[in-house]
């Protein structure tokens, strides 16, 4: 036992802790100034009087009645796009490749716990399950996700990419493109022929939908409760913890050096008697995994999908490797998280702050003007070296 | 055995007049068939194969072009007025030959792999549509809230300046959208234009307020056309009139005109290509593709080439997009979706990215298969649901087969099984570049080499 414990690398338990919550309290505190500052300026100009006409509050109080909740919201989504995020950026670490196809086995993990929650309500079981059943029927969900996207992404590499490893650079993207754009009507026409539809709801069991109150602010004329959703803590919690368990494997194990050495270079690595094709699989097997799992969470925290839902979030978990800088693993946290906030930051309150000429409808693009300026800018991203182009 | 008497038969094909007289019953045949059965699809796909035939078969050139502009210009026209499906048909296959054309000036030459091309097709459509409608108008309204009886802002016959207007703005938007990530390596390349289409799409969806641009939506209708001279509609009358059997309406010869349109885009494009893929601009172009710091060394400049490729990309589909809106006289933000582009490139991919026989080969199949035998599959489906059928092993009735598997809708499914099976079995695509095959060593052989067994 005790030489079991001596043998836990304590140090990489702890950094991407510690890491998180820099990170999340980092970006909540420069976006919270950012959004203050602007409803500042704002409240002087007709912006601010616009407002007190509508619901009789200064645009500053209406900000900062309203950041809380947007900074929970945020953090949760952000996390959801780090564990995504990580996908790519480990498959990308090692084959310099993007995973075009991630955001489909995001999906298909979705689908896989949802069916299984389905299922299990059908029967009658998750009526009557009590709370610690729930939260066990949710788990099982979430590693029946895992499971099955975990397989499928090795599937579709042993299927899909390794064939074509040796091919020019575009070659395997354009695959992967069709693998993306098969599997999305491959889960509709499964869905389709055994549910009849292809919109699937998430049953409420459980007390996920809950609310942990707080107390309650005065808004002008109403009230604003402050409170966060159980859900929310559910899916930060189980990012956090899975984050942590791929930062143990990857940077404390005796397989995550083996990945860290197929990343450097494959065939030194191969020298050296790592057999490159395992750990590759591996690696998407890992990464898969992380998807699917990140796939149910998703389906908690936003009830409903259906075949296309893993687009958005795959391409701005795209958007956040390529933030943190793709192929570090660091990166792709803070990247899911700086994207999941400046994302409903702008989400929430460019709304208000352009009079209704912008608002919400506008959330998805955001991520993609930001991956254009990344690119301009620093495209190696914010933790990234600056590594030469290979051709 | 069998083999050596299948090269001595193809061989004996291709000698004197064998050829020519082989060309001419496919293309009589075709007729024929498609005259005898207006409705079948098996008929019409023996006319459309003729062009291949045309294609494979050696013979003299001035031959061929006689015969593909008979196809093109004479019976394509007179078989799609007397069923206007075919006439459909035909049009999207030019259309999206056009498109795919100019994809490949990006994709098969530059190397640049796009996957928001059709942002540049909306962005012609939207430039037509804005300005050959009311909605000039209606900028201070909300969508369905305009006033009745509003006039239109250019006549119809502006079309033909806004085809030219259009080559300029799309061109512009492509230099504008490739100043910044062309600097990128290629995968980058692919998600930023990616996004870019993605940016295009929500901005037609939202662009309804503040001012009403696009009409969010609901999408901008009506769309004016070019007049069309009476001449035309009676001239075709009395020429053809026998034989379609009724008599042609301007709503048919509308339907022709834009046909022959995209066909005069379509021949333009294919001009253009083998005019820049042997000048200096192709060869700068083939060794971005190949290797850019190889070509960098040379003294190649790269954005500057790669902006070029990326614009003349761009007008072509700007062009296309003007044709669009003119001959739909309605659009909306759904014609631009991402499925679109990966719909384009998959018909580039299937042909032969850099080969324009195999892109509008590529082009057609994947029309014909979208909307002919998925289509023909829904039909029969739907058909047999409403028989008492069975599947015999399992005893499943086709009656219970759930009512949301339409075939006609898994697009998504066709072009990602063209782009795996393509990358995996035939990257060259069906016809092979030219200046492909001319290269000595197959990559494969090479990169073996390199990398050791793999």
């Amino acid at each position: 036992m005790k030489r079991f414990l001596k043998s836990i690398n304590i140090r990489e338990l702890l950094r991407p802790i510690g890491q998180m919550i820099l990170f999340s309290l980092g970006s909540t505190i420069v976006l919270s100034v950012i959004v203050l500052l602007l409803a500042l300026i704002l409240d002087r100009t007709v912006v601010g009087q616009t407002l007190i006409e509508r619901l009789n509050v200064s645009l500053f109080t209406y900000t900062l009645v309203n950041l809380p909740q947007v900074a929970i919201d945020g953090l949760t989504i952000g996390f959801v796009y780090a564990a995504i995020a990580l996908g790519y950026t480990m498959v990308y670490g090692v084959l310099e490749f993007i995973n075009f196809a991630h955001s489909e086995i995001f999906a298909v993990g979705a689908f896989v716990g949802v069916e299984i929650l389905i299922a299990l309500e059908k029967f009658g079981i998750l009526s009557n399950a009590s709370l610690v059943m729930a939260y066990i029927y949710l788990i099982l969900a979430i590693v029946a996700g895992m499971l099955a996207a975990g397989a499928l992404a090795v599937t579709v590499e042993r299927v899909a990419y390794r064939p074509l490893r040796h091919a020019s650079r575009l070659v395997p993207l354009i695959s992967a493109i069709g693998v993306s754009f098969l599997l999305q009507d491959v889960i509709r026409l499964t869905e389709s022929l055994t549910s009849g539809q292809f919109n699937r709801i998430m049953p409420t069991f459980g007390n996920f939908d809950h609310r942990i109150l707080f107390g309650k602010m005065a808004m002008g004329a109403t009230q604003i409760t402050l409170g966060v959703s159980i859900k929310s803590i559910i899916v930060i919690v189980s990012a956090v913890l899975m984050l942590v368990g791929l930062n143990y494997l990857v940077n404390a194990t005796r397989i995550g050096k083996a990945i860290r050495a197929v990343a450097q270079d494959h065939s030194t690595a191969s020298l050296m008697g790592i057999d490159v094709n395992r750990i590759i699989s591996l690696t998407f097997l890992v990464g898969g995994m992380l998807g699917g799992a990140a796939g149910v969470l998703y389906a908690l925290k936003f009830t409903r999908i259906d075949p296309f839902v893993g687009f958005f979030p795959g391409l701005k978990a795209f958007t956040a490797a390529v933030l943190g800088g793709i192929g570090n693993m660091t990166g792709a946290l803070l990247g899911g998280i700086v994207l999941g906030m400046l994302e409903t930051y702008a989400g929430s309150f460019m709304g208000v702050f352009t009079m209704g000429a912008a608002g919400t409808e506008y959330k998805d693009i955001f991520a993609f003007s930001i991956l254009i300026l990344v690119l301009i800018f620093r495209p190696q991203g914010l933790m990234g070296e600056n590594v030469a182009q290979k051709a | 055995m069998i083999p050596v008497f299948l090269k001595n038969t193809t061989k004996r094909l291709e000698q004197g007049l064998c050829p020519y007289i082989l060309i001419l019953v496919h293309m009589v045949l075709g007729t024929a068939l498609v005259y005898i059965s207006p409705r079948s699809n098996l008929a019409f796909l023996v006319l459309i194969t003729s062009f291949f035939s045309l294609y494979s078969f050696k013979a003299d050139r001035r031959f061929k072009l006689a015969a593909g502009m008979v196809l093109t210009l004479l019976i394509f026209p007179v078989v799609g007025v007397r069923n206007i499906f075919y006439l459909e048909v035909i049009f999207q296959i030019s259309v999206f030959s056009a498109l795919a054309l100019g994809l490949n000036i990006v994709v098969g030459f530059a190397g640049l792999l796009d996957l928001g091309y059709v942002a540049f097709y909306a962005v012609g459509a939207y430039l037509w549509a804005f300005f050959g409608s009311q909605q000039f108008y209606i900028l201070h309204f909300a969508p369905g809230t305009q006033p009745s009886h509003l006039p239109f802002l250019l006549p119809g016959d502006a079309f033909y300046l806004f085809v030219f207007v259009a080559i300029l703005v799309a061109a512009l938007t492509g230099i504008l959208l490739g100043t910044p990530v062309l600097r990128l390596r290629g995968d980058y390349l692919a998600i930023v234009t990616l996004g870019f289409g993605e940016v295009i799409r929500v901005l037609a969806n939202n662009l309804d307020k503040p001012l009403n641009f696009t009409n969010g939506p609901q999408g901008i209708t009506p769309i004016q056309q070019p007049t069309m001279p009476q001449v035309a509609v009676d001239g075709f009358n009395a020429l053809f009139g026998r034989v379609v059997g009724h008599t042609v309406s301007p709503a048919d010869m509308y339907n022709v005109m834009f046909y022959l349109f995209a066909l005069a885009v379509i021949i333009i494009i294919i001009f253009v290509t083998r005019r820049l893929d042997d000048s200096k601009i192709g060869r700068a172009w083939t060794a971005i593709r190949e290797d850019e710091t190889a070509a960098i060394a040379m003294g190649v400049p790269l954005v500057r080439m790669k902006l070029a490729a990326f614009a003349v990309g761009a007008s072509f589909a700007g062009v296309m997009g003007v044709l669009l809106a003119g001959s739909r006289t309605f659009i909306s933000p759904e014609s631009f979706s991402f499925m679109q582009s990966i719909g384009v490139l998959s018909m580039v991919i299937l042909g032969g990215s850099g080969s324009i026989p195999g892109v509008i080969l590529g082009a057609a199949t994947v029309t014909i298969l979208n909307l002919q035998v998925l289509q023909g599959l829904s039909l029969y489906l739907s058909q047999l649901r409403q028989t008492d059928a069975v599947i015999p092993i399992i005893n499943f009735a086709w009656a219970n087969l759930s009512s949301q598997l339409d075939p006609a809708k898994y697009q998504r499914l066709l072009f990602g099984l063209i782009l795996i099976l393509m990358m995996i079995f035939r990257p060259a695509g069906l016809i092979p570049s030219q200046r492909r095959k001319r290269e000595p060593a197959s990559d494969e052989a090479e990169a073996k080499e390199y990398h050791g067994t793999p």
